[in-house]
């Protein structure tokens, strides 16, 4: 990102709320599953009925073990706390949620681009009900009623303080991505953020460049995608860059992203905030993960997103925070590209298929060994990058499996010999005398002309780069005028 | 005091097991008793006959096909009316909850219907639990069964009245600062607050988290102690049961209290009537005569124990009654928005008790008061359990009044709430310390009415101290 203004900083924390992937709820044996008919997966518990009592899923420990391992977090002994308030999706009117004692904590995320973020805390929380208001427009205010759906009332989540470290909204996606990356990995959450099993909310301030403290910070809230993070952050950092330029101040302040009109709006002050009169829920005994337990979680660890990186950056003699690499691990197509180049395929072709032809659903079902043969084929000039992206596709479409070489003849794109490609190189350039003579005097666009020659008689069965090659041999073979 | 049968539960049991009588024969004479007196006493907000009829046929036919339907095979059984029971209103006499069926039954019930025991119906109580006699129940008072001029007692006291009328047996009541022990002492009967964790409170409407535990109450220590081996024992959906299976307590009750060490609390006699006291000494003495040592002991602590008992109950409950907001179930009162719906549902459902304490415990956690109340309260709780871990060093039992008066008159304390606060004053310190006390009748105040006192004892000793108990029952 640009900065948003000379002389400004921007300081962003982010609070990540994740809905983990567990069987059952957080406190009740309900399905947790997302779509279901409403108010189909509930029972005693999670409905919050007189008399009911929760009992802690030994699941949503595990993941959050899991979690706060990958985020380099202590796991720590905890305990849990109710926050009070009223509100309708909510069945018991106060929350079960982590307080001073969360689970984990003080840990950190590298960035792809080695940028350490601060992990304050990842605690656990129950998620509340759903309203919906009919009759208007959707929003309460003019609806004829609301109806609570209370299947996702009791589905476990993390929340992932992280600290104030980050520095643009470029950076804020970049860790919201690479949070959700570590999250899918981990198994600990699917973290969409379209069906909000992935919500964000950022706080946001700026200071003046050099200034050791941070300004008056303000929460943004209802972020539905990474894009709609990054744009509010940058409309709310030049909103309280303006103010302050003005001579005025920043309110703290909770504020709502509008999609529609691009700005954020004030949803509550500081004076307006709810007093939750938090106290240690005494219906829940306290989670302390013995040692054991913790290493065993440890071990059964997948790789993480920043190892995947830089084992594929090894493997290809890139840098971890290539463009191509991130987007392989970003699309888990890392291990398909390994295997390629273990196969012998070319890496930086490999790579190049993997960012830029690879997107498409099924791509991770393609085998590494046809992928390998398929590079091979182009740096031996006998598929143009052309063909060999049609090529993958069909490979891909055909369910993964297949020959390059067969689909290659199938669909016509037969080798070109070395020999007669050499042939149709020199009959261009015997027919092409007056370019010809331009690139061999050192004007290298001229070759333009003779390439496209060779491309029309081969009907593009040649390879470009291959011609351009053998263009430069034969210029260094030719005397030139002078010389 | 007793209903058409005098027979215990464990007489009516064994004759039900061994096929002398039947289960709806017990049923019907307990119903007949009910019919004769409850217009009078109001025990019950509901009585079951027709399901209690079912679950009587059950048990005879079981035992007509040679199986064993349990320890309590058609034992009548009063529930206290803040336990969950599928289908049947369970209302914790109060408005909000009216008409409210639940969708499932308490773990208790579920024990005691495991067991044979038959439930009769759903006892009276303050509301939600709150109070010392009943005078908090949106349907009512119960009347005591010795001089219906007086309170039973609470706030299980529609259960006292319900076994000290001979309505039942056998009554499960829930006690939090009292509410099972110090009614029973009023009427006359067997209260018994086990080992907090020791019983399962799924299904128990919650008051106070922490303190809130179900207990029995009887005629004798022996059904008491045949109760509560039925309904304890760990329990997966209360993650505060305890996890370990509870060694049965009926078959250790007949050693006596020979060479135990028991300590009168210095502290509990403040503030208690001379005949209260004349009746402790008694107390003191029958033990002493069984062989027991009896001495004097001094828990300083005990004394702040109302105090903190009316910051942390309070406090839990301001937070466990929130739910009650007109959305779900139970009473709603319409209003423009949400928020006003909430408060006038509130403002509706709730008596001025319910109201008092939500008001207390909410200000008690509020933000800049939090570590001057509550949390003051709970150090102040952490040094009463300390002060009874270091008393229990050099006794084995504790012995004190249960309350520190008889049956009081109706209307005698509802304009003075810390005056009917105080009616719990020796029953407070065992809840916030975890621990198990029983109240066993003995003998009479000075205006006849019963008088009950206390054994207490450290946790999950409910073994000894019913033995004791038992020892005292026998000497009143």
């Amino acid at each position: 990102m640009t900065a948003v203004a000379e002389g400004w900083e921007v300081v962003v924390g982010l609070e990540v709320h994740a809905e983990l992937a567990t069987e059952t709820k957080i406190f009740c044996g309900c399905p947790n599953r997302f779509g279901d008919e409403p108010n189909t997966n509930i029972c005693p518990v999670c409905l919050g009925l007189p008399g009911s009592l929760p009992v802690l899923n030994r699941q949503v420990v595990e993941h959050a073990i899991r979690l706060g391992t990958a985020l380099h977090c202590e796991i720590r002994p905890s305990i849990f706390h109710r926050k009070n308030y009223f509100y309708p999706d909510m069945p018991k009117d106060y929350q079960i949620s982590q307080y001073d004692q969360p689970i984990t904590a003080d840990g950190w995320l590298e960035l792809p681009d080695g940028h350490r973020v601060g992990i304050v805390r990842a605690h656990l929380e129950e998620d509340t009900g759903k309203s919906t208001h009919v009759g208007g427009d959707g929003r309460i205010h003019g609806s004829s009623g609301s109806l609570v759906d209370y299947n996702r009332a009791g589905v476990p989540l993390a929340e992932i303080v992280s600290a104030p470290d980050l520095r643009s909204a470029e950076q804020a996606r970049a860790y919201v991505n690479e949070l959700r990356a570590i999250l899918m990995a981990t198994g600990v959450s699917d973290a969409k953020m379209e069906e909000g099993s992935m919500r964000v909310d950022a706080n946001v301030s700026v200071r003046r460049v050099g200034s050791p403290e941070y300004g008056t910070r303000c929460e943004i809230k209802n972020l539905n995608s990474v894009r709609s993070l990054g744009r509010a952050i940058e409309y709310e950092a030049r909103r309280q860059i303006d103010l302050l330029e003005a001579g005025e101040r920043v309110r703290q302040e909770t504020r709502h992203w509008d999609e529609g009109d691009g700005r954020t709006h004030t949803l509550r002050s500081k004076e307006e905030a709810d007093d939750y009169r938090y106290f240690p829920e005494p219906d829940l005994v306290p989670v302390a993960p013995d040692d054991a337990w913790v290493e065993k979680v440890r071990v059964s660890l997948p790789p993480l997103p920043a190892a995947r990186r830089a084992g594929l950056a090894e493997a290809t003699g890139r840098e971890p925070v290539d463009a191509a690499v991130v987007v392989a691990v970003e699309r888990d197509l890392d291990r398909l590209a390994l295997a390629a180049v273990e196969a012998g395929g070319d890496p930086a072709r490999v790579l190049v298929h993997v960012e830029h032809n690879l997107a498409v659903e099924g791509s991770e079902r393609l085998d590494p060994v046809a992928l390998a043969e398929l590079t091979r084929m182009e740096t031996a000039g006998e598929l143009t990058a052309t063909q060999a992206k049609a090529v993958l596709a069909d490979l891909v479409a055909a369910g993964g499996q297949g020959d390059p070489r067969t689909v290659a003849k199938e669909k016509g794109f037969e080798a070109m010999s070395g020999d007669a490609l050499a042939a149709a190189v020199d009959e261009a350039i015997a027919a092409n005398e007056g370019a010809w003579q331009k690139y061999v005097n050192g004007e290298a666009k001229a070759a333009g002309a003779i390439v496209g020659a060779v491309m029309k008689a081969t009907r593009g069965k040649a390879d470009g780069k291959a011609v351009t090659a053998l263009l430069e041999q034969r210029r260094e073979l030719t005397p030139r005028p002078g010389a | 005091m007793t209903g058409p049968d005098p027979a215990t539960a464990l007489a009516i049991a064994a004759d039900v097991r061994s096929g002398t009588r039947k289960a709806v024969d017990v049923l019907e004479e307990h119903l007949a008793a009910v019919a004769a007196r409850e217009p009078e006493l109001h025990a019950f907000n509901l009585v079951t006959a027709d399901e209690a009829r079912a679950a009587a046929e059950a048990v005879d036919a079981a035992v007509a096909a040679g199986r064993d339907p349990g320890p309590l095979a058609g034992v009548p059984v009063a529930l206290k009316d803040n336990l969950c029971t599928r289908g049947i209103p369970t209302t914790c006499s109060s408005r909000i909850l009216e008409g409210w069926r639940p969708p499932y039954t308490a773990t208790v019930v579920e024990r005691v219907v495991a067991a044979g025991g038959v439930c009769i119906g759903k006892t009276n109580l303050d509301e939600f639990a709150m109070g010392s006699s009943t005078e908090n129940s949106a349907f009512g008072p119960s009347r005591n069964p010795h001089d219906p001029g007086r309170v039973p007692g609470g706030s299980s006291g529609g259960s006292a009245v319900a076994v000290a009328a001979g309505f039942a047996p056998l009554a499960l009541g829930s006690d939090t600062g009292g509410s099972i022990r110090q009614p029973a002492a009023l009427c006359g009967i067997v209260g018994v607050k086990p080992t907090y964790g020791l019983v399962s409170r799924y299904g128990l409407v919650a008051f106070a988290s922490s303190l809130d535990q179900i207990g029995p109450m009887a005629t004798t220590v022996d059904d008491a102690a045949l109760l509560l081996d039925v309904i304890a024992g760990p329990d997966p959906m209360d993650s505060t049961s305890i996890p370990d299976r509870p060694r049965p307590v009926l078959d250790q009750l007949d050693r006596g209290v020979d060479g135990l060490r028991v300590g009168v609390i210095e502290e509990m006699r403040d503030g208690c009537a001379p005949d209260v006291l004349a009746r402790l000494d008694a107390a003191a003495a029958a033990l002493e005569a069984a062989g027991a040592k009896v001495q004097t002991v001094s828990i300083p602590a005990v004394r702040f124990g109302l105090t903190a008992y009316y910051l942390i109950a309070p406090a839990e409950a301001s937070s466990n009654l929130a739910r009650y907001d007109g959305v779900r179930y139970g009473l709603r009162v319409d209003a423009p928005d949400t928020a006003a719906m909430n408060a006038a549902t509130r403002a509706a459902g709730f008596g001025a008790e319910v109201k008092r304490r939500i008001m207390l415990g909410t200000y008690a956690l509020s933000a800049g008061y939090y570590d001057a109340y509550y949390g003051k309260a709970q150090r102040v709780r952490a040094l009463i359990a300390k002060g009874f871990e270091e008393a229990y060093r050099d006794v084995d039992l504790l012995l004190s009044p249960t309350s520190p008066t008889t049956a009081f008159a109706f209307g005698a304390k509802t304009t003075d709430p810390y005056a009917m606060y105080l009616s719990d004053v020796c029953t407070i310190p065992t809840n916030l310390a975890g621990h198990p006390a029983v109240s066993v009748p003995f003998g009479s105040g000075d205006d006849g009415m019963p008088v009950g006192v206390q054994l207490l004892a450290p946790a999950l000793e409910e073994a000894t101290m019913l033995r004791a108990a038992r020892v005292l029952e026998a000497a009143r």
